[in-house]
């Protein structure tokens, strides 16, 4: 029961985390109809400009969490400048081009993020520095019981909060009601007064802001920044993203803790499910499994609308 | 290219420039061998890469689907082979046996996974394909326990080389007062290999189906319109890549001796398709144009960049491996954004990517 209650607490963790950065993923795909590729990318970005950033302030005076804000504040703007080049160089010139050359540059632009952050970090795993102490409480009475950490509360509930903020933009403001016009009919709403390419670059810079958030989060749970880390943390988020229904906010986020507590359910008991031939090793297939199981049975996801099958 | 090659239109010029080609490619190897038998090595690679290439270029070029785990295909070629014809499991079966075989297994993964995914929009396809590359690759890491079967991230090693009767294709020989070494024999084989290839990709692409493919990545709700399957002819397109995949994954094994989970990550699967965008995506020979830059290129610059950047500054600052992935990332982009339809582009694809809006 202990071992269920804890794998319930690290999947949710880390599927907030998987939630935020399926918004990105949904937002961008909500507005135009495009799966960004090189999001995964952004999240790393943000990891590593942080962990610059906390590296070099740890040695300091300065109070831990101070330490964090600031790595959070620098990466938030580097990674929204990311978004926002990323969406003029090589989105915008293709946004009426047939559906493969948009995905082919996104390919390309996530290999040209990894290899310059390789050049800038070098290829090794970055280790954060531990500036935070860990706290664990116990949420049973056994001594050795199920326990939450400091970090995992504060991931769930920053997560929680930047949800509610998203909703809350998209939903109540004059922005939001932008981008959901945007996203039903970009030609309509361009006639309505709206700046379509200020809207759709908003788009992306509010999810390359998450996604740097998110970076954080990740780099700061795990301990440790690579430069590809982008790719299968991007892959996860995905599917949680189609998980919930592509396009459908709520859906990202349902689809983000879904996603989270699958794998570390899976992850903690398919050694004994299987007798020991797989182990927790298989971790990553999980999300590619429910991939698949969606893409068959639910191709729409599970709030999301129908999924039109033009090629 | 095709006023070229088309033999009634111009048939003096165009005998006299294929037995040119011919001469050059049947001399090469003896004059790369000169320079260093790595480089006829590198040749054999670039062969293969042309080989990829093409089988990418059915799925990609001619259907219009995007498959960003191509290299999955060819992994599962090269373990079949390995699996099949080494000390791993005391196996050792001939190779004409293996190569349809693993072409075979590859065939069904490529089947199993577009099922489901090609009734759907392109994107998923693309997205489904990329995890399955990764899938596969921490399948080969981690399949060695219980029972061993993978060899986990040692690989497999002494694996067999291509024998037919008593001709050992990896050994040294003297023949006609010429030193014939193995990758001099391998290169050989590969040609007449990519020549069959080459041969096939030309007809399939002139046939009904291929016609039929065209018909579905123009419009896929006209070609169903005017009576085409659509769904099998995709899953068909995606079972022929993955087949072509799994018997270039074969003849690496046999080539290399040696095959390890590293040798199909991302990254490949990424150059396989640079280099089908490069050349021109459903262009057969734009596609080979393609494969033999990209597979050059980043040997000139190993070993032209070291050096230089070692002059330079006095030190290796950006590696040669890192410039060349820059370099493919870069023609990706670049490509999609000022010619979308390649270096050599097909005529089709032409018209169908320099239109401005398709109404989708």
């Amino acid at each position: 029961m202990d071992i269920f209650l804890q794998q319930i607490i690290n999947g949710l963790t880390l599927g907030s985390v998987y939630a935020v950065v399926a918004l990105g993923y949904t937002m961008v795909y909500g507005i135009i109809q495009l799966i960004n590729f090189a999001h995964g990318e952004v999240v790393m970005i943000g990891a590593m400009v942080s962990f610059s950033v906390i590296s070099a302030l740890a040695g300091t005076a300065m109070p831990p969490l101070l330490i964090l804000v600031a790595g959070v504040l620098a990466a938030i703007p580097i990674c929204m400048a990311v978004g926002y080049t990323m969406e003029r160089v090589a989105y915008r010139p293709l946004r009426r081009a047939p559906r493969l050359a948009p995905l082919i540059t996104a390919i390309g632009i996530s290999i040209i993020l990894q290899h310059v952050a390789m050049i800038i970090w070098s290829r090794n795993n970055l280790p954060f520095p531990q500036i935070i102490q860990v706290v664990p409480y116990h949420l049973t009475t056994s001594e050795d019981g199920a326990t939450i950490t400091n970090v995992q509360i504060a991931i769930i509930s920053i997560s929680v909060l930047m949800m509610a903020g998203l909703l809350f933009l998209v939903h109540k403001t004059k922005l939001g009601v932008a981008m959901r016009a945007t996203s039903q009919n970009q030609l309509v709403a361009g006639l309505m007064g709206i700046d379509i390419n200020k809207i759709i670059a908003l788009t992306f810079v509010i999810g390359a802001a998450l996604g740097a958030v998110a970076g954080v989060m990740n780099g700061t749970y795990y301990g440790i920044a690579h430069y590809q880390m982008g790719f299968v943390l991007g892959l996860k988020a995905f599917s949680a993203a189609v998980l919930g229904g592509i396009g459908n906010l709520g859906g990202a986020m349902l689809g983000g803790v879904l996603l989270g507590l699958i794998e570390a359910l899976g992850a903690g008991y398919v050694g004994d499910l299987t007798g020991g031939v797989f182990g927790s090793n298989y971790q990553d297939v999980f999300a590619f499994l429910v991939l698949i199981a969606v893409l068959v049975f639910r191709p729409s996801g599970l709030l999301g609308e129908r999924v039109g099958d033009r090629a | 290219m095709r006023q070229l090659i088309d033999p009634q239109r111009n048939p003096a010029r165009v005998w006299g420039a294929i037995a040119v080609i011919a001469v050059a490619l049947l001399v090469l190897p003896f004059a790369l061998s000169m320079i260093g038998t790595a480089w006829v090595r590198i040749t054999n690679l670039a062969i293969l890469f042309v080989f990829l290439s093409l089988g990418l270029n059915i799925v990609v070029g001619f259907a219009g689907l995007l498959d960003l785990g191509y290299i999955a295909f060819y992994a599962v070629g090269a373990y079949v082979y390995a699996l099949l014809a080494s000390p791993h499991f005391g196996l050792h079966l001939p190779f004409w046996a293996i190569l349809p075989i693993g072409a075979a297994v590859a065939c069904l993964f490529g089947v199993l996974l577009g099922a489901p995914t090609l009734k759907l929009r392109g994107d998923y396809l693309a997205i489904v394909t990329l995890g399955f590359g990764e899938i596969i690759r921490i399948f080969l890491n981690n399949l060695y326990q219980p029972i061993n079967i993978t060899n986990g991230p040692q690989g497999i090693a002494t694996i067999d080389p291509f024998r037919i009767g008593s001709l050992d294709l990896s050994r040294n020989e003297t023949f006609l007062g010429l030193n014939w070494t193995g990758p001099i024999k391998y290169y050989y084989l590969l040609l007449l290999v990519l020549l069959l290839v080459i041969v096939i990709n030309i007809r399939l692409q002139n046939s009904r189906i291929g016609r039929a493919w065209e018909a579905i990545r123009e419009d896929e709700i006209a070609a169903r319109a005017m009576g085409i399957n659509t769904r099998n002819l995709k899953l068909l397109a995606f079972a022929m890549g993955a087949s072509f995949g799994g018997i270039a994954g074969g003849m690496f094994s046999a080539m290399q001796g040696f095959i390890s989970p590293e040798s199909f990550v991302l990254v490949e699967s990424v150059m396989v398709l640079s280099m089908v965008v490069l050349g021109g995506m459903g262009n057969i020979f734009g596609v080979i144009l393609g494969a033999v830059l990209l597979s050059f290129v980043p040997e000139i610059l190993r070993y032209t960049v070291q050096p230089a950047q070692e002059a330079l500054f006095g030190r290796m600052i950006i590696e040669p491996e890192v410039i060349r992935m820059l370099l493919f990332g870069l023609a990706l982009v670049l490509m999609m954004l000022y010619r979308p339809a390649g270096i050599l582009p097909s005529a089709v694809r032409k018209r169908e990517l320099a239109k401005p809006d398709n109404g989708n």
